[in-house]
């Protein structure tokens, strides 16, 4: 009761969309679809959730064909688009309702489902949904999608424009659906909630770059990564970037992430090539590899 | 249908909550009707004009007294000489300026003829026509007087009568027009904004991702405006009946019926207008130009169709708001029945069954 993906393409009149895209998502599994603005996420949801044709390749969700049994599909998924697509001046219980019941429903049927997160938003229930904060939208957008038990539920971009507490707490609640078990399939442009997904696809101009557990994407990072810092942040970039012997450099937080192209790459020479550069408080450490670099390291 | 119900009954929230729109749906026919009833209207009534009376005698002061009498004109003021006259228009106090000839009595009795001059300010050439021919009715009703014991050789008499609408009062040509207008916008621009609302807000992706099925979407969609557009026509009638006195000659119920269609007609075009635009915006100026100046210009409510060029006389006939202001004259103004109008009912229900079937058909069950 999963998900299989067969060799997708969709392209729009001059840009491809995705480009012969192959997956399965196990049933009763947690994947993630990581990639940046534009990578094509939401076409392959909207393949899935069967909004759009696929140009080639065949789909199925929940063991049904994307095209042909786009009925059956229907009834039986819950989807939460890119923006929170609620009506902003219905309130956060008519919101509910209605999505109740045009799904042949009833909130106190499947209340059981819903109760951890809509409990969250339950003393809002008579405020307009349009007047909710990002993070309450998004509870109840979840609620909505979830109100008819889907026995798949797709959730594209659903941390976007959320404060980072309630997106931390989102994924909690997503563990939760899925020991009741939903399969979820969802899809961020933020690296670090891909380490929360039992597996994931990286992806970047509609290729799937990647398909592997968070853990495997990073153990394979195939060198070593130094976390490189200075007082002159901009200075120590651009002059990494000039060394002869630089990989990839790239920001991240306080550091910069540095791969060398030698194999036998002593810190040490580099150290004394960035003094060279009049840099001071020079400090270099082997670091552990995150998804984000596994990305870059791929998508270069 | 428990589904549809909870559709239709989102639908009257949407409706309700939204202040503005609901001010504009119910204000729209009121402030429509009785702007074309009192402001807007092709009647005279008061026109300031002035007059240069030379002779001075009997014969002219009884002429002047009658125009003065007659509640179309009131004389604002009188010009001494004849040099005057163009000063008088360029001030733009008056419409008109009679010039009576000098010994117009005395012409009139020996030369058996006078003459006086009408002179109107042309700036506005249907207000010029009309005073022109009040003029000429008073004078003619004058002279009519003074020939009566004279025996006039051959003589023909027109007799004309103005039926359906006596008294030429312009409320009973507007009525029916501002009726179409109404119930065209509220219907067609209301149905297509509010699926287009859905459209924008990416609710449409989740009522596609359900198991709603499209024509009870439509359905759900423009119930509730049937209702609305009803309501407005039974609020336009009542107020052409009891505050424009304008009577319903013909049966109500045929009335009511033919409104209803027409509605059904606007709703099925307004759902059309829905399927080509993506957002409220476009499906906003699409109502407004692509209906709103053709239900105008071309459906006979202002301009008489019978005047237009060839062309234009054809396109007309396009046009639904043509045809239901035909059946509307002919119900409240003549008071016919179905018999007379099954013609132009019948290009009605062509049309709507055509626009449910096209805009069915263009119904994406999909994205793209």
């Amino acid at each position: 009761m999963g998900i299989s993906v067969t060799n997708i393409s969709k392209s729009y009149k001059n840009a491809k969309a995705l480009q012969d895209i192959s997956f399965e998502v196990k049933p009763n599994e947690l994947f993630g679809i990581i990639g940046p603005d534009g990578a094509g996420k939401t076409t392959l949801f909207r393949i899935l959730t069967t909004l759009l044709f696929p140009d080639q390749g065949t789909a199925t969700v929940a063991g049904f064909d994307v095209v042909k049994d786009y009925k059956k599909i229907r009834n039986s998924v819950g989807y939460m688009p890119g923006k929170f697509s609620l009506y902003h001046d219905l309130t956060v219980e008519e919101n509910l309702n209605f999505f109740a019941t045009i799904f042949g429903t009833t909130i106190e049927e499947n209340y059981n489902l819903i109760k951890d997160i809509y409990i969250q938003i339950e003393p809002f229930k008579d405020r307009r949904a349009g007047k909710l904060s990002g993070g309450m939208k998004q509870k109840l957008a979840l609620s909505c999608a979830l109100i008819h038990k889907p026995k798949v539920l797709f959730l594209d971009e659903p941390t976007t424009g959320v404060d980072p507490v309630s997106r931390k707490e989102f994924w909690e609640m997503l563990k939760r659906l899925q020991q009741k078990g939903i399969t979820i399939l969802v899809s961020t442009p933020y690296m670090d909630e891909a380490a929360l997904c039992d597996r994931v696809a990286l992806i970047q101009d509609g290729k799937i770059l990647q398909i592997d557990t968070p853990e495997a994407i990073v153990k394979h990072y195939p060198t070593s990564l130094y976390n490189v810092r200075s007082t002159n942040m901009y200075q120590l970039i651009t002059s990494l970037k000039t060394y002869e012997h630089h990989h990839s450099v790239y920001p991240f937080g306080e550091f910069v992430h540095y791969t060398d192209t030698r194999s036998d790459f002593n810190p040490e020479d580099l150290k004394v090539y960035l003094e060279s550069k009049t840099l001071s408080d020079i400090q270099i450490e082997r670091t552990e590899a995150t998804i984000e670099d596994s990305f870059m390291e791929l998508s270069t | 249908m428990k589904r549809f119900i909870g559709f239709i009954k989102k639908e009257f929230y949407h409706i309700f909550r939204d202040r503005r729109s609901l001010f504009i749906l119910f204000g729209m026919p009121i402030a429509q009707i009785l702007l074309f009833g009192f402001a807007i209207t092709n009647e005279i009534n008061n026109v300031d004009i002035a007059i240069l009376n030379t002779s001075k005698d009997t014969t002219t002061e009884e002429i002047i007294n009658r125009i003065a009498a007659s509640k179309y004109f009131s004389i604002k003021q009188m010009v001494t000489r004849e040099a005057d006259i163009a000063s008088v228009f360029e001030k733009g106090n008056v419409k008109a300026v009679l010039n009576f000839e000098r010994n117009f009595s005395k012409n009139l009795i020996k030369e058996n003829k006078a003459t006086i001059q009408i002179i109107t300010d042309a700036t506005d050439p249907n207000t010029a026509n009309t005073i022109t021919n009040y003029v000429n009715a008073i004078l003619q009703h004058y002279q009519k007087e003074l020939n009566k014991d004279v025996h006039v050789a051959y003589q023909i008499i027109p007799q004309t009568r103005m039926v359906y609408n006596p008294e030429l009062k312009s409320v009973y040509m507007f009525v029916p027009g501002v009726m179409t207008i109404i119930l065209m916008l509220v219907s067609a621009m209301m149905t297509s904004i509010s699926i287009t609302r859905e459209k924008e807000l990416g609710t449409m992706e989740i009522l596609l991702v359900s198991p709603l099925k499209p024509f009870q979407v439509i359905i759900g969609k423009v119930i509730p405006y049937i209702f609305l557009s009803i309501i407005n026509a039974i609020v336009i009638v009542m107020l052409s009946i009891f505050i424009l006195n304008m009577p319903i000659q013909g049966s109500l119920l045929l009335l009511g019926l033919e409104s209803v269609l027409f509605i059904i007609t606007s709703l099925a075009l307004g759902i059309l207008i829905s399927t080509i635009s993506a957002t409220q915006q476009t499906a906003m100026m699409i109502s407004l130009m692509g209906l709103m100046l053709p239900v105008i210009l071309l459906s006979g409510f202002i301009f008489p169709i019978s005047s237009m060029p060839m062309p234009l006389q054809i396109l007309s006939n396009i046009i639904p708001a043509k045809w239901f202001i035909i059946i509307l004259k002919a119900i409240m103004l003549k008071g016919v029945g179905l018999e007379f109008i099954w013609k132009e009912t019948l290009i009605l229900l062509g049309m709507t069954v055509f626009f449910i079937a096209l805009s069915v058909k263009k119904y994406k069950i999909r994205l793209e």
